[in-house]
């Protein structure tokens, strides 16, 4: 690791005044930038803790909405419960450790293309909520470790409608047991969004197809006969374009069965 | 058997109590005043011309102390290869130097080609940073056909690839050709047995001191062998004498094999310590494990099994291609040979068996003996050959190779591979295996999981395997360069406990505990009341370390030769205490007396005696009671298994789970069974890792993209079965005083062929007709395997 400054800064005003610095970086849970640090792959010249920001964390939930600060860590959120799916899915990211430091704007704001997260944010219809704006997670994921996001800002907070129906199913790559393929399906009165995370170079994206076919009828069966283009999917030592087109198929019709 | 734990009790190890509660002492955890930080310069690129390396502004940098280059080490000599192997045109294998420090080339990502030592780890890699190294970037050479087909090489001055073209037995070749070209049936196969990273939880670490005063240096080093690589750096790297050099390996968190080597590591903090005469630390980081500890395996094989029409097993032929990476590791030209070789018969009364072996340079990290070494590649070539000759006749798996073991009366077993059994029965290791793994349940439990959507398998293996290594007289015949004896010194204090200084090396074996059970059984005392000293040059005999299932079979005879001699000493005291004769004098539960009388002494009062000797017969008796034994085996020790498990496969998604494990080995006599359970344990835990999750890949630029645990899996708990693991059916080895055969590599070598073997079952009850899936067989490569069916 190279030398850095750190700012412990303890409200998001303060945060934001200290990452008007050009150099500086924000650093949440510090499960993805502490590793990179520790490789001397980055060099910051300043970090900028979140985690002493009050009020970026915490979890509430009115008129449907279930608010999930940015600062609230995986665990609060598999703790919680008002939003089984997207608790359930928080239970399993990780290991203990990874749950107990790792927050939900630090994953969001990442946007590993192979983590949970962006799948239950772009699946649930989320609201990324900045110190900015407030931006349709449909507009936010841009692609792989791209958001709309700008220099210095922050997540505060991400606002989930609370569907019908949810469930999130992951298909672990077996080493770092982020998603080789997660699909989010979430049923609302508006449609069925299907957000799937590991699978594409673009990143987390919705498959529409699925989305329609369900729309019409929320069953498993519902998808026989739809496949997903191998095309520009990811292809490492852990599986083939072909073999994600095949889970992201095979991972929805679990998620739809599985849905409560 | 003593109150507290003699031969066959299931104490707990004593050792634990530091492991668990922090209090080990590491290499890493050690710290010498004026201490200084080494870190290293490695190759990015597989295969480089270094054309300059300029020092100076890393020399420049704060807290730098000294930069070292190849160029420093160009007068002192190689880390050599401790087994010759012939090729079968009786020329000697290819054996380039292995510099400390890359000179001239790099040839594998990680390869290192300077080192900066300064006051702090964070200055030094500053410094590792500003070192202006010119290296031309080369094409790799990865892949081992490409590399025998090249036209340059990893090692330009040899200009070839293969290291040697092994034949075993030369002499068998032509029978076995006839055999398999006249054979009613003839199963092929082609296979690779896949390249593993060692992965010990403790990375390498090494620390030198050197004092000028008296021209002595002091290593702490995290190795398996502190004699061997005192050694090898004495006698063929640095030329330090001996006398003026200590080893010290304190607690070792695992090796493996890995940590048996003597690495330029070692050479280097050694040297730099002189140079600024201060203390030199290197510490490993995990990456630094990924890419240059030795690994292990990487084999290809085809092998072809011919059977006459009744089923009986007429010839093996084997043809492997085996990866030995960019140098020749200490025992790389061992592992495939001679550990391999040899076991290519298995439990078998096969009476032919040709083995070729080309071992082969490329541009990735050396490989050598991994936990098994040589003998996993043996069982898995073998048993995944069986089983699908099995299939290919329509005989069942077990019943097949029921018909062609050895049988309990044909030992001692001369085995068409060369080596010569001495006890086993592997009837009844099956018999019991069947037992306890309830395979009559089997089918109710494939119906079950096919109620889940899930394919059910049944995987069986037997193996054999050549432990206890070795007889230094066969070994040197065969090409070893050295001895494979160990020795123990039986060291009685005058207050009457002991200190049992072992060559044995323990790194997670338990030798603190297990040892001292066999001393304490012998004389009948309390365990607790004896120590082991292992792992420091300065103290202990010369022994040749652990590795290869040695530790009680070879240094275990060892400690048995000195108590033995102990136990005469004592009682010739005894008996000039008691006034009686040597020959009537008894040793039980501690207490030495005269057969028929109620004269006695105890073994404490003997002790005292022998260093306080007043009223002593000096004239027949020294004082002292200490004794050293050396023991060089007659044999290999030859323990044997059946193995079953089950896996449920989801044909969705091609993902495997193994439901359950059963390891029913012949370990001969047990010391410590609870110690021998969680061996074969760990072993079990490798073995599945290699079977499913291990997967090291090198792209075709030599870059290795499984270098850490974001691509690399180790087996996690929720990825393991609860094991059924038996040990009741040893045959004691014939040769050893304890009867002991070890068990330390058993889990990992019986267990890959077995959950292959069981997933292939799974996907032909699904109606899939696949017969050979890779290891390890991700869920990937299980559904693609499926798709193509």
């Amino acid at each position: 690791m190279y030398a850095f400054d750190i700012e412990r800064p303890a409200t998001v005003a303060e945060a934001v005044a200290a990452l008007s610095n050009e150099d500086a970086q924000a650093l949440g849970g510090g499960q993805t930038l502490i590793p990179t640090l520790k490789q001397r792959l980055a060099s910051p010249e300043k970090l900028v803790s979140l985690t002493g920001v009050a009020e970026m964390k915490g979890i509430s939930s009115a008129g449907g909405i279930l608010t999930v600060g940015g600062g609230t860590t995986h665990d609060d959120v598999a703790a919680d419960g008002s939003y089984k799916a997207l608790s359930e899915l928080a239970a399993n990211i990780g290991d203990p450790a990874v749950r107990s430091r790792g927050t939900i704007g630090g994953s969001i704001a990442n946007n590993d293309p192979s983590a949970c997260y962006p799948a239950a944010a772009l699946g649930s219809g989320a609201t990324i909520v900045t110190n900015e704006r407030e931006i349709a997670a449909d507009d936010y994921f841009v692609g792989m470790f791209e958001t709309a996001l700008g220099e210095g800002e922050i997540i505060t907070a991400v606002k989930f409608p609370i569907p019908e129906k949810a469930n999130y199913q992951k298909f672990v790559q077996p080493a770092s047991r982020f998603a080789l393929v997660g699909v989010f399906v979430a049923k609302t009165a508006d449609g069925v969004r299907v957000a799937v995370t590991g699978a594409s170079n673009e990143g987390v994206h919705r498959w529409s197809a699925a989305e329609e076919a369900l729309s019409k009828d929320f069953s498993a069966g519902a998808l026989d006969g739809l496949t997903v283009s191998a095309d520009d999917l990811i292809a490492d030592l852990h599986g083939s374009a072909e073999y994600r087109a095949h889970l992201v198929s095979v991972m929805t019709k679990r998620a739809v069965a599985a849905a409560s | 058997m003593p109150k507290d734990g003699g031969i066959g009790a299931p104490t707990r190890r004593r050792e634990d109590v530091r492991f668990l509660t922090g209090t080990g002492q590491y290499c890493d955890d050690m710290n010498m005043f004026g201490q200084t930080a080494a870190v290293f310069a490695r190759s990015t690129v597989a295969n480089g011309v270094i054309k300059s390396i300029d020092t100076s502004a890393a020399e420049a940098m704060p807290g730098v102390l000294a930069v070292f280059t190849g160029e420093d080490f160009v007068e002192v000599g190689g880390n050599p290869a401790g087994w010759l192997i012939n090729s079968r045109d009786g020329t000697p294998m290819h054996e380039p130097k292995r510099p400390v420090l890359a000179h001239g080339k790099v040839r594998h990502v990680g390869d290192a080609y300077a080192a900066v030592i300064a006051e702090t780890i964070e200055q030094a890699k500053d410094a590792v940073e500003a070192i202006e190294a010119d290296i031309e970037e080369l094409p790799a050479i990865v892949n081992m056909k490409d590399a025998l087909a090249a036209d340059h090489f990893v090692h330009d001055e040899i200009g070839t690839n293969q290291c040697f073209d092994w034949g075993w037995i030369e002499d068998n070749r032509a029978a076995t050709d006839a055999a398999i070209k006249g054979a009613h049936h003839v199963t092929t196969l082609e296979l690779v047995n896949n390249r593993l990273v060692p992965n010990a939880m403790e990375p390498r670490c090494s620390m030198a001191q050197y004092n000028r005063a008296n021209d002595e240096y002091v290593l702490h080093t995290t190795s398996q062998n502190p004699h061997l690589t005192r050694l090898l750096i004495s006698a063929f790297v640095l030329g330090i004498p001996e006398n003026k050099l200590t080893v010290i390996a304190p607690d070792v968190g695992g090796g493996f094999g890995s940590k048996i080597y003597h690495y330029g590591e070692e050479a280097l903090v050694l040297a730099a310590a002189k140079k600024i005469g201060r203390p030199v630390k290197w510490t490993a980081d995990r990456t630094e494990a990924f890419l240059t500890d030795a690994h292990g395996r990487d084999h290809v094989t085809k092998i072809e099994l011919a059977l006459d029409k009744d089923g009986n097993f007429l010839a093996f032929r084997t043809e492997t291609m085996a990866n030995v990476g960019a140098y020749l590791s200490n025992f790389s030209t061992a592992t495939p040979t001679f550990l391999h070789g040899t076991l290519m018969a298995g439990n078998y009364t096969v009476p032919n068996v040709y083995v070729n072996v080309k071992a082969v340079f490329t541009n990735t990290a050396p490989v050598d003996a991994y936990r098994g070494a040589g003998r996993p590649e043996a069982t898995f070539s073998l048993e995944r050959v069986i089983d699908k000759a099995a299939r290919e006749i329509g005989m069942d798996p077990i019943e097949l190779r029921r018909k062609n073991f050895i049988k309990p009366d044909q030992y001692p077993f001369a085995s068409a591979a060369g080596l010569e059994y001495d006890s086993g029965n592997y009837d009844a290791l099956m018999d019991q295996m069947e037992k306890v793994a309830d395979m009559a349940g089997f089918e109710a439990r494939r119906k079950a999981s096919e109620k889940k959507g899930k394919l059910r398998g049944f995987g069986v293996n037997a193996y054999i395997e050549a432990c206890g290594i070795a007889p230094s007289n066969l070994v040197g015949v065969l090409g070893s360069r050295v001895g494979l004896y160990d020795a123990a010194t039986v060291r009685v204090n005058a207050t009457g406990n002991l200190s049992v200084m072992v060559g044995a090396h323990s790194h997670g074996q338990g030798h603190e505990t297990a040892f001292p059970q066999v001393v304490a059984e012998m004389l009948g005392i309390d365990p607790q009341s004896i120590d082991i000293v292992h792992g420091d040059t300065s103290k202990i005999p010369f022994g040749m370390g652990t590795y290869g299932s040695r530790s009680l079979a070879v240094c275990g005879s060892a400690v048995v030769r000195a108590t033995e001699k102990i136990i005469n000493k004592a009682k010739k005291i005894a008996a000039h205490m008691l006034e009686a004769s040597d020959g009537d004098i008894e040793l039980k539960d501690g207490v030495f007396s005269v057969a028929g009388t109620d004269k006695s002494v105890t073994f404490g009062e003997v002790a005292l005696k022998a260093y306080i000797p007043h009223e002593f017969p000096l004239e027949d008796i020294e004082p002292g009671l200490e004794e050293t034994a050396f023991y060089d085996p007659a044999n290999f020790t030859y323990p044997s298994g059946a193995y079953c498990c089950e896996v449920e496969v989801d044909p969705d998604t091609g993902k495997v789970t193994v439901e359950s494990m059963t390891a029913v080995d012949d370990f001969g006599n047990v010391i410590n069974p609870m110690i021998v359970t969680g061996q074969v344990h760990g072993g079990l835990g490798q073995g599945i890792g290699q079977a499913l999750l291990e997967n090291t890949t090198y792209d075709e630029n030599g870059q290795l993209l499984s270098a850490s645990y974001m691509d690399y899996v180790m087996p996690r708990a929720d990825d393991l079965p609860f094991y059924t693991v038996d040990h009741s059916q040893g045959n004691a080895c014939t040769h050893n005083p304890l009867g002991v055969k070890g068990c330390g590599e058993a889990g990992a070598i019986g267990s890959p062929p077995t959950v292959v073997n069981a997933v292939i079952d799974a996907l032909q009850s699904g109606g899939k007709n696949v017969t050979h899936i890779d290891m390890p067989m991700t869920p990937h490569r299980v559904w693609s395997a499926m798709q193509n069916a």
